[in-house]
């Protein structure tokens, strides 16, 4: 019998064997897959078990953690005048993940980030608690509260950008939301996720209209109009007289007119004088005579027709489109099918002011360790010239003609050289709905050219003629200027 | 029994009794599952445990009692069971209490199973002190039978509980899973059964394609017994206990018949017998599905089964130390017993989880050596049912829960929450003990020969 028992015993070996086999299979082979692996809630648990880092804005912490009892997260995300910082930080909250520089930045904020393995290494062995790095955002605190009290409980984004290096200095959208209120996993965070869901609250507070939402940018479009006939030499100069018919009967159609707002002078007005009447004539002749490639180039010079935007949250694609030459011709003047975020507006002022020369926008300064050694730093970059630098200075010249006696003298800043265009955009079917007024300017001082800054409001339905630009966007664009040259004394 | 003389267990005169082996492996045995106790109070509240003292004196005891005890009257038992056993049980109880601190897994269980495991130690105890010698179990071949029949059946009348119809309930007592029992008993029955008809089941046999084909009549049993599986399989659906018994009995028959042909008859049939089951019932579909898809999840949530492969993922190599994993995440039915393996896994990591296997293993060679060193058929046969039991259920519940094979309702001998349990592996050892010391048991000085004289070589 002892034959099969040494076979019996063999078999019960084999037995374990497989069993250890097994253990090492999962547990070595498998360990990190399983560990790390999305449904594992350990993952999450770890990561809520320290405080986040936190997002710094003029070198202080608009974010924080604090501890909760619900559940098994021991911190979760605070911010701080979170409703005005909401378009810069985005959310993190522990039921429903993160965006914008909460989630590009995960990495760095949770402390998980490779480059932060050396910190991290030390913490190890000194006992300190894993916690995140900060990240060194380029926003500006006055020129934010500017633009978010500025636009107040009107529907509306401000975006404002240093032209010099391409630093985003404030990014406002209204109405806004604080991501505090769901940044935990309790049924009340649910609710107050619930409630700011497009399908339960049709002002869409959620969206970033700043970088995410386009609208047509309207008459503050002629500036890139007025660029390309510079730059293409249809004109070569400012002050003498266009070629420009009134009425003016759109390319290709059987006599359909291209409406200027009110009884303005324009026929054969010189640019400095159509841009400060934002003459649609002019300028839709200007588009037509350029044609629809020429005036697509130059608009993607600007940053149009890029769907990569990044800076480092995407901002949605700003469109110049190829299209036939009457919509083509209307596009000239921002309307047709041409779409911008208050971003782009921002990046067509900026490059102006800039001497021409685009500067990539962007929002992350530093990516800072614990130990707060500078694990990334951001060098300005160039992104294009739509413009050479003798035609940026004749478009900034007619730019300042329309704040110091155009549409935009609603924007002047004493003792300050202040360029800007308005815009009524109008939009709709036969535009019943309410026009979005627009702003966008720069200033300069003897220093530089600290900022340019585009303003967009939507629903302005007290006014629908072109003024409304000048009336309702240029003053918030003027406080937001006002506020960064306060910063730069 | 021909061949014995390359196995070290057997007595010769004066072997020694191992005893003192035994004390000294008994004091790692109570000293691993007491520093495991402080080790989860300091991780979970900084603080040593209250209870530390009390367990420790108690486990102290238990295992000092048995150990005289064993001294006393089977001063001849293998050393090492009595050591393996009592620190898995140790170590279970820490576990138990140690998911016990999580309040998400429902009331404490450690204090209950401590009755148990206590209970245990004194049938174990009982068996020693009463069970003489092994041989008396003989006896009883067809009893155990009829008993062992009841127990296997009689959850059927029982309402299930979680999909398995696995316990016997009384109002008012508790319940019992009467499997565990049924284990020991049936394996009494089979030794009984197989030594009286080894013999006509291994000679009478025609020789087919190299096999030996048993006779028809002889197959009669075996096919009793796979039906018997079968029942179990579809009417307490219960994977597990059904391919523990059907196993247990091919090992059986294996080894009293000395016949490959019956492995290869066991395993058709179970092969069979499985596939067809499976084809039909559902409760089996979905375990299978399950072993398939460990990590699918079930409406959007994530399933214990998949909860279980994350706890052994995350704990890695060295594990996150006990009381720092987060096993509770295994809500459901079975924490504490089916999946107490995967807190194991996840908070000693995979260095702790072998280890145990490897105990495990242990206890099932020191079983199966005890079978090779026993000098009756009968103990051979029982101790070698004994161990292979044993193997089969911790190779059911660990492969089960570790994703090797389908996931079966059986607990971890001695380590799982479970009364039934811990009880029926106390007994199982015991008997396992006996017949070790009756094995190692010095023969008796042979008597003193009246013609010695004559035999004398003489030399010139």
């Amino acid at each position: 019998m002892n034959k099969p028992l040494r076979r019996v015993a063999i078999f019960c070996g084999l037995l374990v064997l497989a069993l250890l086999v097994r253990v090492n299979w999962v547990q070595f082979v498998q360990g990190d897959e399983l560990k790390n692996d999305p449904h594992n809630r350990r993952v999450a648990i770890e990561r809520y078990s320290t405080p986040r880092g936190n997002i710094i804005v003029d070198g202080k912490a608009i974010t924080g953690s604090t501890t909760t009892d619900s559940g098994d997260f021991k911190y979760k995300r605070t911010y701080k005048n979170g409703k005005m910082w909401a378009p810069v930080t985005g959310y993190a909250s522990q039921a429903f993940d993160s965006n914008q520089l909460e989630k590009l930045n995960d990495g760095i904020l949770s402390g998980t980030d490779d480059r932060l393995f050396f910190s991290r290494t030390v913490d190890m062995f000194t006992g300190g608690k894993q916690k995140g790095g900060n990240v060194v955002t380029t926003l500006d605190a006055k020129a934010q509260k500017a633009a978010f009290e500025g636009l107040g409980d009107q529907k509306g984004a401000v975006a404002a950008i240093n032209p010099e290096t391409g630093a985003i200095l404030a990014l406002a959208s209204t109405p806004s939301y604080d991501p505090s209120t769901f940044a935990g996993m309790s049924n009340k965070d649910a609710e107050a996720y619930s409630a700011l869901q497009k399908k339960n609250n049709p002002d869409e507070p959620m969206l970033n209209r700043a970088l995410r939402q386009t609208y047509p940018p309207g008459s503050t479009f002629k500036v890139v109009t007025a660029a390309a006939a510079l730059e293409n030499g249809l004109y070569n100069d400012v002050d003498s007289k266009t070629v420009s018919p009134l009425p003016y009967t759109l390319p290709d159609t059987s006599g359909i007119e291209l409406k200027n707002e009110g009884n303005i002078p324009c026929e054969n007005a010189s640019l400095r004088e159509a841009l400060r009447w934002s003459c649609n004539t002019v300028f839709g002749k200007i588009s037509a005579d350029l044609g629809n490639k020429k005036m697509k180039d130059e608009a993607e010079k600007f940053g149009f027709n890029d769907p990569k935007i990044d800076t480092p949250v995407r901002a949605a694609e700003s469109i110049f489109p190829k299209d036939n030459r009457p919509q083509n011709a209307m596009a000239g003047i921002g309307q047709a099918s041409n779409r911008a975020t208050p971003l782009q507006m921002a990046m067509v002022a900026s490059a102006v002011a800039n001497g021409g020369k685009l500067m990539k926008p962007y929002m992350v300064d530093q990516l800072v360790a614990t130990n707060l050694n500078v694990v990334q730093q951001h060098t300005p970059q160039e992104m294009s010239r739509p413009l050479s630098p003798e035609n940026a200075q004749k478009i900034q010249s007619i730019m300042e003609t329309v704040v110091k006696n155009g549409t935009g003298t609603n924007a002047q800043i004493p003792n300050v050289t202040v360029g800007g265009k308005t815009g009524t955009a109008q939009h709709g079917e036969n535009n019943k709905d309410n026009p979005y007024a627009w702003f966008i300017s720069y200033a300069k001082t003897d220093k530089g050219t600290p900022v340019a800054v585009a303003v967009v409001i939507e629903g302005s339905d007290t006014l629908r003629d072109d003024i409304a630009g000048g009336k309702l966007a240029a003053p918030i664009a003027k406080r937001v200027m006002e506020a960064v040259l306060e910063g730069e004394k | 029994m021909s061949s014995t003389t390359n196995t070290t267990t057997i007595g010769t005169i004066g072997a020694p009794s191992r005893r003192n082996t035994e004390l000294a492996m008994l004091v790692f045995a109570v000293l691993i599952p007491v520093f495991a106790y402080i080790n989860v109070g300091l991780a979970k509240d900084g603080s040593v445990p209250a209870g530390v003292l009390g367990y420790s004196l108690g486990l102290g005891l238990l295992a000092g009692v048995a150990h005289l005890v064993v001294r006393k009257w089977a001063p001849y038992a293998d050393p090492l069971m009595l050591p393996i056993a009592t620190l898995l049980n140790g170590l279970g109880l820490i576990f138990i209490w140690r998911l016990d601190q999580e309040p998400s897994l429902g009331k404490a269980m450690a204090p209950n199973q401590l009755m148990w495991s206590t209970l245990g130690v004194a049938l174990f105890l009982g068996i020693l002190i009463f069970l003489k010698d092994h041989r008396v179990l003989q006896r009883y071949t067809y009893i155990s039978m009829v008993i062992a029949l009841v127990l296997l059946v009689a959850p059927m009348f029982f309402p299930g509980v979680n999909g398995a119809k696995i316990w016997i309930t009384i109002p008012g007592l508790g319940s019992l899973q009467p499997g565990e029992f049924a284990k020991i008993i049936i394996a009494i029955f089979f030794a009984g059964y197989l030594m009286v008809k080894r013999d006509a089941l291994a000679l009478a046999s025609r020789r087919f394609m190299g096999l030996y084909l048993p006779r028809g009549r002889d197959l009669g049993p075996i096919l009793v017994i796979w039906a018997l599986s079968l029942m179990i399989l579809v009417f307490e659906t219960d994977l597990g206990t059904s391919l523990l018994f059907f196993g247990l009995f091919v090992v059986m028959l294996y080894v009293a018949t000395e016949r490959t042909s019956w492995i290869v008859f066991g395993l058709l049939l179970s092969a069979g017998g499985a596939v067809a089951v499976a084809t039909f019932e559902s409760h089996v579909q979905v375990r299978v599905h399950n072993w398939l898809n460990p990590l699918e999840l079930l409406n959007g949530g994530v399933t214990e089964t998949a909860q279980a492969m994350y706890s052994f993922g995350s704990g890695g190599i060295l594990g996150s130390g006990l009381g720092q994993g987060y096993s509770r995440l295994i809500q459901g039915i079975a924490p504490k017993s089916d999946y107490i393996l995967a807190t194991v896994g996840e908070e000693v990591g995979l260095a702790g989880l072998m280890a145990i296997l490897l105990l495990y293993g242990l206890l099932i060679e020191r079983g199966i050596r005890t079978a090779l060193a026993a000098r009756d058929p009968f103990g051979k046969l029982l101790a070698v049912g004994l161990s292979g039991a044993f193997a089969l259920q911790v190779f059911v519940v660990a492969g089960g829960v570790t994703g090797l094979i389908p996931l079966t309702g059986m607990t971890m001998p001695f380590l799982a929450q479970g009364g039934s349990s811990v009880i029926a592996n106390w007994a199982l050892v015991g008997i396992l003990l006996r017949i070790s010391d009756t094995a190692r048991r010095p023969a008796p000085a042979p008597a003193p020969s009246t013609d010695a004289e004559m035999t004398q070589v003489v030399r010139p």
